[in-house]
C-alpha cells in the first residue's frame, strides 16, 4: 500500500473510532484529515494529531472547501449520528465530486436506504457484531469475513482445532459445496496460497468464498 | 371531508411544525404530527383534531406507525437540518410519498438539496429576503427570489 501514491482520506467525527482510523491510516502512509464538530474535543486530540485535526462541521460547505474535499480520494463519515454520516456522504459525493464514500450506521436498517440514496459502502458495527455473535452461536468455528455484491458471495473464515473433521485432510479431499473457492491459508501469521496437496494443521486459518446460500454446508465442512 | 383534503405527515412539534398541523386541520386536512418530545404536542391549539405520534423521525417504524404509505405529503421541520435531509429522502425512497418538503436553516445545504429534487425551504434565505424588502418598502417576491439569498457565488453554479 505505501508504494502506491498516497490517498487522500478526509474522516469526519473524531470520536473513538474516527480517531483510530485516523491514526491507523497516518501508519499506513495515507494523507488524511480528521474533522470534527466539537471545539473541545478537536483541542484534545491536537496534542497527537497536529495539523491533521481540523475543527469544522462536515456538512458545511465552507468547512469542505477548505479542508480541500474536491481532491479526497475517499471520505469516511463515522459521527454517532446516522444523519450526520448521510449528509457528509451525500454532499461530498453530489457537490465535490468525491469517489468513494464510506458511512458509518449507527441503525444497522439504515444501511439498505443509505445505498439506495448513493453511499457506496456502509459499515454498521451492530451488524458485524450480530454477525459474528451469529456465527459463534451456531458453529464457533466459519466466521463472515466480508460480503461482496450485496450478500450474494461471502468471504468466510474457518479456523481448524484439534477436534476439527478436516484436521490432517489435504484440501484437493474436501468434500466443499458447489461454488465454493478456498483461497489461502493463514498459518503461523503468513497467507499461504494452498493447492489440492495443501493439508490442513491445527491453527490453520482457511479464507475462503462462497455463496451465501452454500454457506451453510460449508459450515459443516468445517466443524 | 372535502375533496381537495390531503394527508399530510409532519415531523417535528416545534412552533412551525405546531402551526402548520393546527392550521392544516382546521382546513379539514388529515394531519399526523410526530415529535420524539410528549410535551412538543403541548404546541398544538385545542381544536388540533389530528393525530399525534411520538417517536424519533428517522425510524422506519415510527414513519410507518404514522401512516406515510398512506400520506399524499411528507413535512419534515425538526430543529437538525440532516434530520429533515435524511427523513424526506426515507419518505421519498422508501414511503414513495408524492410530495416531500424540507425545511433546511443552512442555505447551502437547502440549494444542494434542492438541486437533487428535494423541496427545500430555507427559512433563512426567505426571512432575510422578506426582512430586506420590507425595509427598502419593495413588494414581497416569490420564493425562488429569495433561495439564492446570501450565497456565495462560487458555491452554486
Amino acid at each position: 500500500m505505501s508504494k502506491k501514491s498516497p490517498m487522500y482520506v478526509i474522516v469526519v467525527g473524531a470520536g473513538k473510532v474516527g480517531y483510530h482510523l485516523a491514526k491507523t491510516l497516518i501508519q499506513e502512509g495515507q494523507e488524511v484529515l480528521l474533522l470534527e464538530k466539537d471545539k473541545k474535543t478537536a483541542e484534545a486530540f491536537r496534542d497527537s494529531l497536529g495539523e491533521l485535526i481540523v475543527h469544522g462541521d462536515g456538512c458545511e460547505i465552507r468547512t469542505m472547501s477548505e479542508v480541500g474535499m474536491g481532491r479526497a480520494n475517499v471520505v469516511v463519515a463515522v459521527t454517532g449520528d446516522d444523519e450526520d454520516n448521510l449528509v457528509v456522504c451525500q454532499m461530498a459525493k453530489r457537490k465535490f465530486g468525491v469517489p468513494r464514500t464510506i458511512a458509518r450506521v449507527n441503525d444497522p436498517k439504515n444501511e439498505e436506504l443509505f445505498k439506495e440514496l448513493g453511499i457506496d459502502q456502509t459499515i454498521s458495527s451492530t451488524r458485524i457484531i450480530f454477525n459474528l455473535l451469529e456465527q459463534q452461536i451456531e458453529t464457533g468455528q466459519v466466521i463472515p469475513l466480508a460480503a461482496l455484491k450485496r450478500g450474494d458471495i461471502e468471504v468466510v473464515e474457518a479456523t481448524i482445532t484439534s477436534s476439527s473433521n478436516t484436521l490432517g485432510m489435504k484440501i484437493g479431499k474436501l468434500n466443499l459445496p458447489p461454488k465454493a473457492l478456498i483461497i489461502s491459508v493463514i498459518r503461523d501469521e503468513y497467507a499461504i496460497i494452498p493447492h489440492s496437496d495443501t493439508k490442513l494443521r491445527e491453527g490453520d486459518s482457511v479464507i475462503a468464498i462462497i455463496q451465501s446460500e452454500h454457506e451453510k454446508e460449508l459450515r459443516a465442512v468445517f466443524e | 371531508m372535502r375533496r381537495n383534503d390531503v394527508r399530510v405527515v409532519i415531523l417535528g412539534c416545534g412552533r412551525v411544525g405546531a402551526n402548520v398541523a393546527t392550521t392544516m386541520s382546521r382546513e379539514g386536512h388529515h394531519v399526523t404530527i410526530i415529535d420524539r418530545n410528549p410535551d412538543s404536542f403541548g404546541r398544538l391549539a385545542a381544536d388540533f383534531t389530528g393525530r399525534q405520534v411520538l417517536g424519533n423521525g428517522i425510524d422506519e417504524e415510527t414513519l410507518r406507525d404514522a401512516e406515510l404509505d398512506k400520506a399524499d405529503a411528507f413535512l419534515a421541520v425538526t430543529n437538525g437540518d440532516n434530520r429533515n435531509i435524511m427523513s424526506v429522502q426515507m419518505a421519498k425512497v422508501r414511503f414513495k410519498v408524492p410530495k416531500v418538503v424540507a425545511r433546511i436553516y443552512d442555505p447551502n445545504r437547502a440549494y444542494a438539496y434542492s438541486e437533487l429534487g428535494i423541496d427545500t425551504i430555507c427559512t433563512t434565505c426567505v426571512g432575510a429576503g422578506l426582512m430586506r424588502d420590507m425595509i427598502l418598502g419593495r413588494p414581497f417576491g416569490q420564493i425562488h427570489d429569495y433561495t439564492h439569498m446570501g450565497l456565495g457565488e462560487d458555491q452554486y453554479e
